[in-house]
């Protein structure tokens, strides 16, 4: 007995339907007659059979449609079966699986679509009606405190840090997922450690361009290309700055490099920069600080060239902050105790929430808000010019880390030893000249940043109070802004919620 | 040493391919008695006869049909077409026939098939005799692609070419004709494998065959006296392209502009411009940059048709874009 | 494996007759091996059109050449290519004529100067042409048959290659296999004059128009044809004919009528062969059934050889692109 199989016409047909059956059961049938119509996607088709034989039974009734292969009807005793063709696909054998049920519905949605759960997408998280400082979100993360379930004592009913801590007291952790343990199988990482000479994407503003090649030789050499400003185009870090970096200074990445005129490459470009070691031993300390201070130039000539600047300054009571200071550190010991100027610090990076627009980058004509504030802190290195490294996620620190990082800071810029991340990725710089006695700062932004903040000495002044002069304490805070970013009035909110903030230092 | 032309060396190649072997012999439109659109084999019919000469009709896709045929058949033709936009007419017999015919016939067959055509601008021919197709060709697997840039290799080309088992096409840029130059007397045999270096440089590198070679040579030239050393490299092969070579220079300079005639979207240019950034990534110092014609039809009027190609200004503005 | 008839044989009419059952019974197979997807692509089959082929490469000598079209498997087969290595190539075995990588268009075979199937309409008359240009040129007494369907007359290539071969004196036989359908559009809803021996006579080419349907006409038109294109300059022969199958596989035929395929399937070159035959008193039952056997057998063994051959490695794709590998070639 044969099978009479659905034929395949084509390639592109996997499938036929019998619309027309031209035999019935019992109905002799010839190698070459045709038997059947069938419609394809194409068009209809009469389709003949291969042996002799007699039809017995028509197995998929018209009008159903079946892959090609399945058996359509059987045939017995077919002339050619017994000669047995050599090597002739035997029709039984192609007689593929059983057809699908003949009206069938529609199969299930595939894969394609990922199942999307209306609602799911949105909303997640904590209350969307309330803004949460990124101080509070991360304590309220670190204490596994919901934030939606706190009642709220700051100004508008916002959630203060004293409102996360109290409620950390009241109710055992858990309630609320906490942040995701570290994967046990991986080593331990510090939370926020800057990664050394990682060429990996950091959270910051909008990367810095660089060249592939830049980049290739920074990894070799051990620089972080985001350390350094580029001279190429659109202010690419390229080959050049990276090459005059190394020659400026040790292996610790610490100036911006210079762009260099191209008529006077620095170095034979195609000297090849080894991994090891550009030769510090060779290159003096008037060297180094003379390639400092045109680095500085440099970069100070392009912000004053390219970056429209508006100044603001305002004159800030910090009576309350210095009785605030002073209560804390009477319990404190001399080691432990807070200065002012961590204060200042805080108040500006926290003021960020209020004016996103202060703190980012600002590129190719594109203005880009940074989620985070690493807060750029000028340091002045005795042996001239100064660096500006960052403060990571300054505006979720505490003053007390806030302290310890900028001590931290100061100690390693002027030992020469600052983490790559640290001179890339700041996103707001802070000057304070305060200790110099300096009485207030005309700043210029660090590019690609958009702003930067300048606080005078802080000392007593006649200030008005109830209509009576009377002497605070006071600093002059000023701001240099960017005017493609900003202008005057978010420029001057920002000030002002600087104010705002330092008449509540417990809050800080 | 001789000097002559671009034209005269053609000719000279010609002249001493049909002197050399029986088996090869030139066929095109106007190629005997006219003499050739463009006077290459010019006196070459009273030299060598109307056998070894051949006039055709006006029947591009015939006789480039009858070159495939013949080359099956043993013989060495040298097929001459007179303008790359003309050849769209035998494009069927070159990509479906000659460029096939070995892959499909398991190794059979192979066609050894030279073909000659005129391809670019700069001589006010408009629309319909000045494009840069040869990038199409180029395309195309079965196929070796020349453009002799030099009076060199317009001399020394055509010999290896006969030479190849299988077809390969020439593209000689019809502002080059009139070029004089110096010729030795027993010039050294191109290999036809090899970009060449026209000029060095370490602070840049321009890829470049063809008609535009002088333009990247201005071009360089003018960087030098900024202080920017330019590399100035010759493809001569469009395919196979000698990408080692240029990734070589690269690799060096760091910095790499690819001037081409054709039309910037699907060129050549963009061919090598990819091969670039796929094979030197992490040596570029700054994207790679691309001088091509103006996306149009080519214009007539001269001030339109020097605006439209790729010149030496262009060049230099990109090479400083690029930082170098 | 010609199938000659050998000198027991005698009558070279029953070779005919074997040769066109070869391919009848071959292409049969074909069908039946693509409806079970041993063989894809296009399959494009000569049923009904075997005297054509059969009488015309009957007329060649063995060092002339041959071109084709993508409906080459019966001149493939006539011409001396083997059932076993064509069946290969249709499965795409490297056992095939052409490795595999041609399929059933595109069957090439040095061995008889069978320069291959093209499969662009009027893509191979060019090639002819320049065949006959060389043996010309070389002064070689050969003569290249080049075979096209009726839908090549309204390329081109037709017209180009016809007046070259004229104008130049070439030893091309131009064979038209007209079967009155380019695909399923009519010759007369494409040609402003229907009669293309006429058409291909104003390029002062002598041109017979004959009957595609009888082998022994064909034979005898193409032998004349060859003599004189040997002696100097192209013949054109129309060869009338027909299909009795569609163009390919996956053709519903609705462009023509079932009456008419009827109409000439009463022509069928082999019955009519056949009964020639028999009235001459050639052939009887027990000399068809032994022919028949014999063909089945081979039809059979070609199968079995093909099916049993072996797959290209794929990490092979790359050769025969050119003669010395190309950087580009391959797989990347």
């Amino acid at each position: 007995m044969g099978a009479f199989t659905m034929p395949s016409l084509g390639a592109d047909m996997d499938a036929g339907t019998v619309t027309r059956w031209l035999v019935a059961p019992g109905d002799a049938v010839h190698r070459g007659d045709v038997v059947a119509v069938v419609d394809t996607e194409k068009s209809e088709i009469e389709v003949e059979v291969f042996e002799d034989g007699v039809v017995e039974e028509l197995v998929v009734p018209e009008g159903v449609e079946v892959p090609v292969g399945t058996v359509l009807a059987t045939i017995a005793a077919g002339r050619r079966d017994e000669s047995g063709g050599g090597g002739t696909p035997a029709p039984e054998t192609a007689a593929v699986p059983a057809p699908p049920p003949p009206t069938s519905a529609p199969p299930p949605p595939g894969p394609g679509v990922p199942g999307v759960t209306a609602g799911a997408a949105i909303g997640a998280g904590e209350g969307a009606d309330r803004v949460h400082s990124p101080v509070v979100r991360r304590l309220a993360a670190d204490l596994g405190v919901d934030l939606g379930s706190v009642a709220g004592t700051g100004p508008g009913g916002t959630v203060t840090r004293s409102d996360v801590e109290a409620a950390a007291r009241l109710a055992p952790p858990a309630t609320s997922a906490p942040p995701a343990p570290p994967a046990p199988a991986s080593p331990p990482v510090p939370a926020r450690a800057p990664v050394p000479v990682a060429p990996a994407p950091h959270a910051g503003p909008a990367r810095a361009r660089s060249s592939p090649y830049a980049r290739r030789l920074a990894a070799g050499a051990g620089v972080h290309v985001g350390a350094l400003v580029g001279s190429g185009p659109g202010g690419a870090v390229v080959a050049e700055d990276v090459i005059a970096a190394l020659a400026s200074g040790g292996a610790a990445p610490q100036a911006p490099a210079s762009p260099a005129g191209p008529a006077a490459p620095p170095a034979g470009p195609a000297a090849p920069v080894a991994p090891a070691a550009p030769s510090t031993e060779s290159t003096s300390r008037e060297d180094r600080a003379a390639r400092l201070r045109r680095a500085i130039g440099n970069l100070m000539s392009r912000s004053k060239r390219e970056i429209p600047h508006y100044y603001l300054a305002t004159t800030v009571d910090l009576s309350s902050a210095r009785t605030w200071l002073d209560e804390v550190n009477a319990s404190r010991p001399v080691t432990d105790r807070l200065v002012m100027g961590t204060l200042l610090l805080a108040a500006a990076a926290r003021a960020v929430a209020a004016v996103p627009e202060v703190n980012g980058s600002y590129q190719d004509g594109v203005f880009t808000p940074s989620p985070s504030v690493h807060l750029g802190v000028a340091i002045s290195l005795r042996t001239g010019g100064v660096l500006a490294p960052a403060i990571h996620d300054a505006d979720t620190k505490s003053v007390d880390e806030l302290m310890a990082a900028l001590s931290d800071l100061v100690k390693r810029a002027r030992g020469g030893v600052l983490r790559g991340t640290e001179l890339a990725d700041a996103t707001l710089t802070v000057t304070n000249l305060g200790d110099l006695g300096v009485d207030e700062v005309q700043g210029v932004i660090f590019p690609p940043q958009v702003a930067l903040v300048g606080y005078g000495r802080v000392s007593e002044r006649p200030m008005v109070a109830g209509g009576q002069v009377v002497a605070r304490t006071a600093v002059t805070v000023t701001l240099a802004a960017d005017h493609r970013v900003s202008d005057g009035h978010r420029g001057g909110r920002y000030l002002a919620e600087i104010d705002r903030l330092l008449q509540r230092p417990e809050d800080l | 040493m001789t000097t002559t032309t671009y034209r005269e060396a053609m000719r000279r190649a010609l002249r001493e391919a049909l002197a050399g072997d029986e088996r090869v012999f030139l066929m095109g439109e106007d190629v005997g008695a006219y003499g050739g659109c463009y006077a290459v084999s010019l006196g070459l019919l009273e030299e060598f006869g109307p056998d070894r000469v051949r006039d055709t009709p006006l029947s591009e896709s015939a006789f480039v049909g009858a070159g495939i045929g013949a080359a099956l058949a043993g013989m060495r033709p040298v097929v001459e077409i007179m303008t790359v936009n003309f050849s769209l007419l035998a494009l069927d017999q070159i990509v479906n026939n000659a460029a096939a015919l070995r892959y499909m016939s398991g190794g059979q067959f192979h066609v050894p098939l030279v073909i000659r055509m005129t391809t670019g601008a700069g001589r006010q021919l408009a629309s319909q005799h000045s494009h840069s197709l040869e990038g199409w060709y180029a395309h195309v697997p079965g196929l070796r692609i020349l453009a002799p840039a030099t009076i060199g290799d317009a001399y020394g080309m055509l010999a290896p070419a006969l030479d190849d088992p299988d077809p390969v096409l020439i593209f000689e840029h019809g502002a080059l004709y009139g070029m004089k130059g110096d010729l030795p007397d027993d010039p050294d045999p191109v290999d036809l494998t090899s970009a060449a270096v026209r000029r060095t440089g370490d602070d840049l590198t321009i890829v470049t065959y063809g008609g535009t070679l002088g333009t990247a040579l201005d071009a360089a030239e003018r960087l030098a006296g900024e202080g920017i050393g330019a590399e100035v490299i010759d493809l001569r092969s469009l395919r196979p392209l000698d990408m080692p070579a240029v990734l070589a220079s690269v690799g060096r300079t760091h910095r790499a502009v690819v001037v081409d005639e054709g039309w910037r979207s699907g060129s050549l240019s963009a061919e090598v411009s990819a091969r670039i950034t796929e094979d030197a990534f992490y040596d570029l110092d700054a994207p790679v940059a691309r001088v091509c014609s103006a996306e149009v039809p080519m214009p007539y009027a001269k001030h339109l048709e020097d605006a439209v190609l790729p010149g030496a200004d262009d060049v230099v503005t990109a090479a400083r874009s690029l930082g170098a | 494996m010609t199938g000659g008839d050998g000198p027991a044989g005698g009558d070279h009419r029953l070779h005919l007759l074997r040769q066109m059952l070869r391919i009848r019974r071959f292409e049969e197979r074909t069908v039946e091996l693509y409806s079970a997807t041993a063989i894809r692509g296009f399959l494009h089959l000569d049923i009904g059109e075997e005297a054509c082929a059969v009488g015309v490469t009957g007329a060649l000598a063995p060092d002339d050449a041959v071109v084709a079209t993508y409906r080459e498997h019966g001149h493939a087969l006539a011409r001396g290519m083997t059932m076993r290595a064509v069946m290969a190539e249709l499965e795409g075995k490297v056992e095939g004529v052409s490795r595999g990588r041609g399929g059933s268009m595109h069957l090439f075979d040095a061995a008889t100067r069978f320069y291959g199937g093209y499969a662009i309409v009027g893509g191979g008359l060019p090639v002819a042409v320049g065949l006959a240009l060389a043996d010309k040129l070389q002064g070689l007494p050969r003569v290249t048959a080049c075979f096209f369907g009726d839908g090549a007359v309204a390329e081109g290539e037709f017209h180009e290659s016809m007046n070259l071969a004229a104008l130049w004196d070439l030893p091309v036989l131009f064979v038209c296999e007209n079967n009155l359908y380019a695909m399923g559009t009519a010759l007369a809803r494409a040609q402003s004059e229907p009669d293309l021996a006429v058409k291909a006579a104003a390029y002062r080419v002598p041109s017979w128009a004959v009957d595609g349907m009888d082998v022994l006409a064909v034979e005898e038109a193409a032998t004349r044809a060859v003599e004189a294109v040997r002696r100097g300059g192209p013949h054109f022969l129309e060869l009338r004919t027909y299909r009795f199958r569609a163009h390919s596989m996956y053709d519903p035929d609705r462009y023509r009528e079932k009456s008419e395929i009827e109409a000439w399937k009463e022509r069928d070159p082999i019955p009519a062969l056949e009964a020639v035959l028999v009235a001459d008193g050639a052939l009887d039952d027990d000399t068809l059934a032994r022919i028949e056997a014999e063909v089945a057998a081979e039809v059979d063994d070609a199968v079995a050889f093909a099916e049993a051959g072996t797959l290209e490695p794929v990490s092979d794709v790359g050769s025969h692109v050119t003669a010395t590998p190309q950087a580009d070639g391959g797989l990347p």
